[in-house]
């Protein structure tokens, strides 16, 4: 086993927000169904938070769950945990339809902090980020510019996003353009 | 002439003089100054030539609706043509060339032309350049195109030195206009709570209010706008954007905001232009009124200009266009002008009203300054070549006769005031025609409606065709809290300012100066500046029967280009109403269509360029492939490397180098591009039987089975290896391309059609790297990895298993398309690299080489396997291609079964996939047809099949292909034609479409 690289190993950039790769991320892809309390248990016990209502995203110190989809959650727990913490959850969800599946490696993970941060994604998402529309706690499924992507807020005002890790370098390239130092809009 | 006044001029700073060039002469503006204003305070009254006549032209308007004064504007990177002088702001260092002259702005060659307009009418083109057809792509269309058009095309071998964004934001009320009525509306709204945006398409809030006088409030209305402006600041639920225009209005309440941030610093850092992208509940459209031209012979002169324009020039930038002017109007608001001029000092030598009792109380102080008003008179026509040099007069109720003339050097004219109706009308708001201000104006009851089926646009002030700053007022007031009740908020509404204004005397109108010119007057009398339109030819075209608005609009160019008509439409649509004894509102518009100005390309665009123009995908052992002379192909947006290059080869040397090389020794390809999709639950058995056209829930756990999926019209649409995981787990391969569509092809049936069925899909592509190793060495540099057995008996050919290898926790599989020894091992992406690496080092004694996918192609088509994209192109069926064995019978359905049991699927006449050796070695071109005999109904030569793939082998050394052709099977050693584009016929057998390895003991080893 080598040491697992991140797609762009900690690339950072600085504008009118900063953006830097975050690393790794451990996640896990759980389609099942929501209302289910067996479910419910399962998810607290990987991460250590219950499911949150739709577009939301709740964490914990050992990890976070971020609501996907009607029948799908984004388990997210430490790295070198993943496969443990599957195992469990494979246990627990036996009998019950559901599917749990490692994406840790499919996805990179870009941090975008700094005063310039919700103008930053709102030149490349079409989502409402004033401070009213999207507060700490919201977690969004998107386009940014061309690619797919998910973000969320949380207590520093800093934003988590997740994007294809084969994207890591448009994605990057592409927040790093948008926060261009001389590019802040000043309605945020 | 034209030139700058001692005092006035409330936008500019004299203390800051600015130098520019204009075609190269070095002149001097102010800040504050528009390159229009600059230019005519230089005495630059022509400034550039028309479109089609090459006719002197110089500035009419003061703004956004400026048709003639367009130029090149900037050098090099930084070039932008048609741009109008009106709406460009002045700046150090600014470089204009005017358009549309050859040799020079003063003697122009094409101005010819003007002498021959009697032969140019109207269609002129389509009539003239019909025959011989030969002749219009060789003779006609490269002279029309040198001696018309606007501005010139940047260069194209430079690239725009700026950069542009886009910008998402979302209101519950946006407010397009930022003149009073604007800023009434959007204070009103923002009263009730309502999150309001307002956009000012020029650097300076306010609109003319500051200009045309009045109180408001018992304010001047510059220190009302600035007391307004002050108060919307100060709220937070308020933001205020001027350069920025309101480009557009489109369904759901979506909008288009043009922001030029550098426009007027350019080379300053950051975006050039930033396009807002918004959507809002409500949209306010408090976007003005343009002023009309009225059509007198000559009225095209430099030096005639909208009598509300002059009026700016003199209260904004201290400029007078001349010195003895001369108003012409058929409404009140002119007199301002006249007023204006003659407190300015300037000499207004007569105001012709073309109303037979003239106006009211501005007519009355204008005679008080001892202005000489003479009701009931009009234009003749204006003489002067490059500026205007004598007005002849006459009575408007005549035919130009009787003429007294006049020394003057400019003219104001105005013909009423039109609504800017564009962003009403983008969205299917309707107009209504209103016979008192003789314009079409918004029809409140038929505004544009949302998904709910009410309207979200309100028009306000003179947009909405309120021509008296009362009704400007209080119509703002009443809109802006209409607005934000419409979005949902409830608050106190506004009361409505006092407001005092002159009364003003009914306009009258006229849509031609005198009332019954002749034909010789009529032929000089522009309606249309920038296309050269005449009042002549809009009549020749009603005449010649085109009596609908759009189709003349196409025919005589009226109302095109840049600036669509914003001062010829209503002129011209009266002209062919009145042609056609119709009425103006039986006529018509024609429609309005974004953007209201033309906006930049590179807003469009965005951050769309260089290397984020579009997202590239990448393998996490792309970097590594980069380093070693990987030559890319796109596949999808994925970056695939075509062959490893090496110094002093081909790349086609590489290509069979990889292919050899592959079939001796060793060979990696980075297959981590191939979809993988995981299928889960109870129904997964059942459901991939429905997916696939074989059988797959009997697979069993441990092994792999090649798999076809075709859509419900029988058509092949992927293929690939599937894997039994566990009981209930399947691990499905697509193609490189397919790995997305296929999963929302699965997904779309779990959700609309068996949603009661237990099966979860998931994609997990990305999540690992996948390298194949391939080659007689395959085994052994597994072996020396170490690591779980992959010995024949422990993986046989078509199995999986976990494993690790070399260290890496992998899953091996035993899958061949290349005919030889092959495993594919799939390990977590964030290792790839690393592993690929240790396959690359332990690797070197068995002669390992990576190889891209042009060898992966020739090695699959040596063993005649398909690739979904050559042998398939959406119209073919597995049967086509000898895959009938991978359709079960015993399934009662999948997905394609019934489709091809209808009749023209399961027709025995359908071209059958062969393989095709040509007599000599050589390779057949790529997509071929082969002939037949006889010729078609079209009289084309009936084609009998055709190639879908192709190559050199460097395995057989020869050329090897596969075709499509009809009753192929049984037509086996026949030679058949392929006719190349290149003049030569191919010949080719038809032969077995296995070139390699027939039995296949080479991959089962």
């Amino acid at each position: 086993m080598s040491d697992p690289i991140s797609a762009l190993n900690g690339a950072a950039f600085s504008g009118i927000a900063n953006v830097e790769e975050a690393g790794l991320a451990g996640m896990i892809t759980l389609r099942g169904d929501l209302s289910s309390k067996r479910l419910a248990a399962a998810v607290k016990s990987a991460t250590g938070v219950d499911i949150p209502d739709a577009n939301k995203v709740a964490m914990s110190d050992e990890g976070g769950t971020a609501w996907m989809s009607p029948d799908e959650l984004l388990l997210m727990v430490p790295y070198t945990e993943v496969e443990t913490k599957l195992m469990a959850l494979n246990k627990t969800l036996s009998g019950e339809h559901a599917l749990a599946v490692n994406v840790s490696d499919a996805r990179a993970v870009f941090r975008v902090t700094g005063a310039g941060a919700r103008e930053t994604l709102a030149k490349v998402c079409p989502v409402d980020l004033s401070a009213e529309a999207f507060a700490v706690g919201q977690f969004r499924r998107t386009r940014m510019a061309q690619v797919a992507a998910a973000f969320w807020l949380d207590e520093s005002g800093g934003f988590t996003i997740v994007c294809f890790r084969s994207v890591a370098d448009y994605v990057f390239n592409l927040l790093s353009t948008a926060a261009h130092p001389q590019s802040s809009v000043g309605v945020y | 002439m034209s030139t700058r006044l001692a005092k006035q001029g409330r936008l500019i700073d004299r203390s800051k003089p600015i130098e520019f060039t204009f075609n190269g002469n070095r002149m001097t503006g102010y800040e504050g100054d528009t390159l229009a204003s600059a230019l005519l305070a230089n005495d630059q009254m022509m400034m550039g030539r028309s479109f089609k006549y090459h006719r002197p032209r110089g500035v009419v308007a003061s703004g956004a609706e400026e048709p003639n004064a367009l130029v090149g504007l900037g050098n090099g990177d930084r070039f932008e043509p048609n741009q109008r002088v009106t709406t460009t702001e002045l700046f150090a260092g600014l470089s204009a060339q005017s358009q549309n002259h050859w040799p020079s702005l003063d003697f122009d060659v094409g101005a010819i032309n003007t002498q021959l307009s009697r032969f140019l009418p109207a269609g002129f083109y389509y009539k003239m350049f019909m025959y011989p057809r030969s002749f219009w792509k060789h003779v006609y269309e490269p002279i029309i195109r040198m001696s018309a058009g606007l501005g010139k095309a940047p260069d194209k071998d430079l690239i725009d030195a700026d950069t542009y964004e886009h910008f998402y934001f979302f209101a519950d009320v946006m407010v397009v206009g930022g003149g009073v009525a604007g800023l009434q509306a959007a204070k009103a709204a923002a009263n009730s709570g309502a999150k309001v945006l307002v956009l000012e398409q020029t650097a300076h809030w306010g609109g003319r209010a500051p200009v045309d006088g009045g109180t408001i409030d018992g304010l001047d209305p510059e220190a009302w706008i600035d007391q307004t402006l002050a108060e919307l600041a100060t709220m937070d639920n308020v933001t205020l954007r001027s350069r920025c225009m309101g480009a557009g209005v489109y369904d759901h309440g979506y909008a288009l905001g043009y922001e030029r941030l550098t426009d007027h610093t350019p080379g300053e850092a950051g975006p050039r232009h930033r396009l807002w992208r918004i959507r809002a509940k409500q949209i306010v459209t408090a976007t003005g009124a343009i002023e009309r031209p009225l059509s007198f012979a000559g009225n095209d002169v430099p030096g005639v200009m909208l009598a509300g324009a002059m009026r700016d020039y003199v209260v904004n930038w201290g400029v007078t266009p001349g010195q003895r002017v001369v108003v012409v109007t058929n409404n009140d608001d002119a007199y301002r002008t006249a007023i204006t001029l003659h407190k300015a000092g300037v000499d207004v030598v007569r105001i012709l009203d073309a109303r037979p009792i003239g106006g009211g109380a501005l007519m009355e102080e204008a005679r008080q300054l001892g202005i000489r008003v003479e009701p009931g008179r009009a234009i003749a026509k204006v003489t002067g070549g490059k500026r205007v040099n004598k007005v002849a007069i006459c009575a408007q109720d005549g035919e130009g006769g009787a003429q007294e003339e006049i020394a003057a050097d400019a003219v104001a004219m105005s013909g009423g005031w039109s609504p800017v109706v564009h962003l009403w009308s983008h969205c299917g708001g309707k107009l209504i025609w209103d016979d008192a201000q003789a314009h079409f104006r918004p029809d409140a009851s038929r505004p544009p409606l949302g998904a709910d089926g009410s309207g979200f646009v309100i028009a306000t002030g003179t947009a909405n065709g309120a021509m008296d700053l009362g009704d400007v007022m209080a119509g703002a007031t009443a809109a802006g809290s209409a607005a934000a009740r419409a979005a949902g908020f409830v608050g106190k509404d506004l009361t409505a300012p006092v407001v005092s204004d002159s009364e003003q005397a009914p306009m009258l109108p006229v849509w031609l100066m005198p009332a019954k010119a002749d034909i010789k007057l009529r032929m000089k009398t522009w309606l249309d500046y920038q296309n050269d339109v005449k009042v002549s030819d809009v009549q020749l075209a009603a005449r010649e029967g085109y009596e609908s608005v759009e189709h003349t609009k196409r025919y005589t160019t009226l109302g095109m280009a840049t600036d669509q008509g914003k001062l010829s439409n209503i002129n011209g649509l009266a002209v062919l109403a009145d042609t056609l004894g119709s009425e103006i509102r039986q006529v018509g518009t024609t429609t309005f269509r974004p953007p209201y100005t033309p906006i930049s390309m590179g807003s469009i665009g965005g951050e769309a360029r260089g290397e984020i123009f579009q997202p590239i995908r990448k393998t996490p052992m792309h970097d590594w492939h980069d380093g070693n002379g990987a030559d890319w192909e796109p596949v999808g947006q994925w970056r695939r490397a075509y062959a490893f290059v090496r110094s002093n080869e081909t790349v086609e040397q590489a290509v069979a180098r990889e292919v050899t090389n592959t079939r001796e020794n060793l060979g990696l390809l980075d297959a981590s591009t191939l979809g993988k999709l995981i299928v889960k639950g109870a129904d997964a058995g059942r459901f991939m039987d429905m997916m696939y056209t074989n059988m797959m829930s009997n697979l069993k756990i441990g092994k792999c089975r090649y798999g076809l999926m075709c859509s419900e019209n029988g058509f092949l649409i992927d293929d690939g290896v599937v894997a039994r995981i566990d009981e209930d787990t399947w691990l499905c391969h697509t193609t490189t391309g397919g790995a997305e569509r296929i999963h929302g092809h699965m997904e779309e049936w779990l959700q609309t059609e068996w949603w009661d069925w237990n099966v979860y899909v998931a994609n997990i592509t990305e999540q690992l790297a996948q390298v194949a190793v391939v080659g007689p060495n395959a085994r052994k540099v597994l072996e020396k990895l170490g690591g779980m057995d992959v010995s024949k008996e422990a993986l046989p050919f078509m199995e999986w298993r976990d494993g690790q290898i070399g260290g890496f926790d992998c899953r091996a599989y035993r899958i061949s398309f290349s005919g030889e020894l092959s495993y594919e091992i799939a390990v977590p992406a964030s290792q790839g690299l690393a592993f690929w690496s240790a396959l690359m080092e332990a690797g070197k004694e068995y002669g390992v080489m990576p190889y891209g996918t042009e060898c992966l192609h020739i090695l699959r088509a040596e063993k005649g396997f398909i690739m979904i994209g050559d042998e398939t192109d959406g119209t073919v069926i597995p049967q086509d291609l000898g895959l009938s064995w991978a359709i079960s019978k015993k399934k009662e359905d999948f997905l394609g079964k019934r489709a091809q049991l209808r009749s023209h699927i399961a027709d025995p006449d359908r071209w059958q996939l062969v393989g095709l050796e040509t007599l000599d070695g050589s390779v057949l071109p790529d997509g071929a047809y082969a002939t037949g005999n006889g010729v078609n109904a079209n009289g084309q030569r009936n084609v009998i099949g055709r190639v879908t793939s192709t190559y050199h082998s460097p395995t057989m050394n020869k050329g090897i292909a596969m075709g499509l052709v009809h009753h192929g099977r049984k037509r086996m050693d026949e030679v058949i034609e392929f006719p190349g584009t290149d003049g030569t016929i191919y010949k080719a057998k038809i032969v077995d479409q296995v070139f390699y390895d027939k039995e296949g003991e080479k991959q089962n080893v």
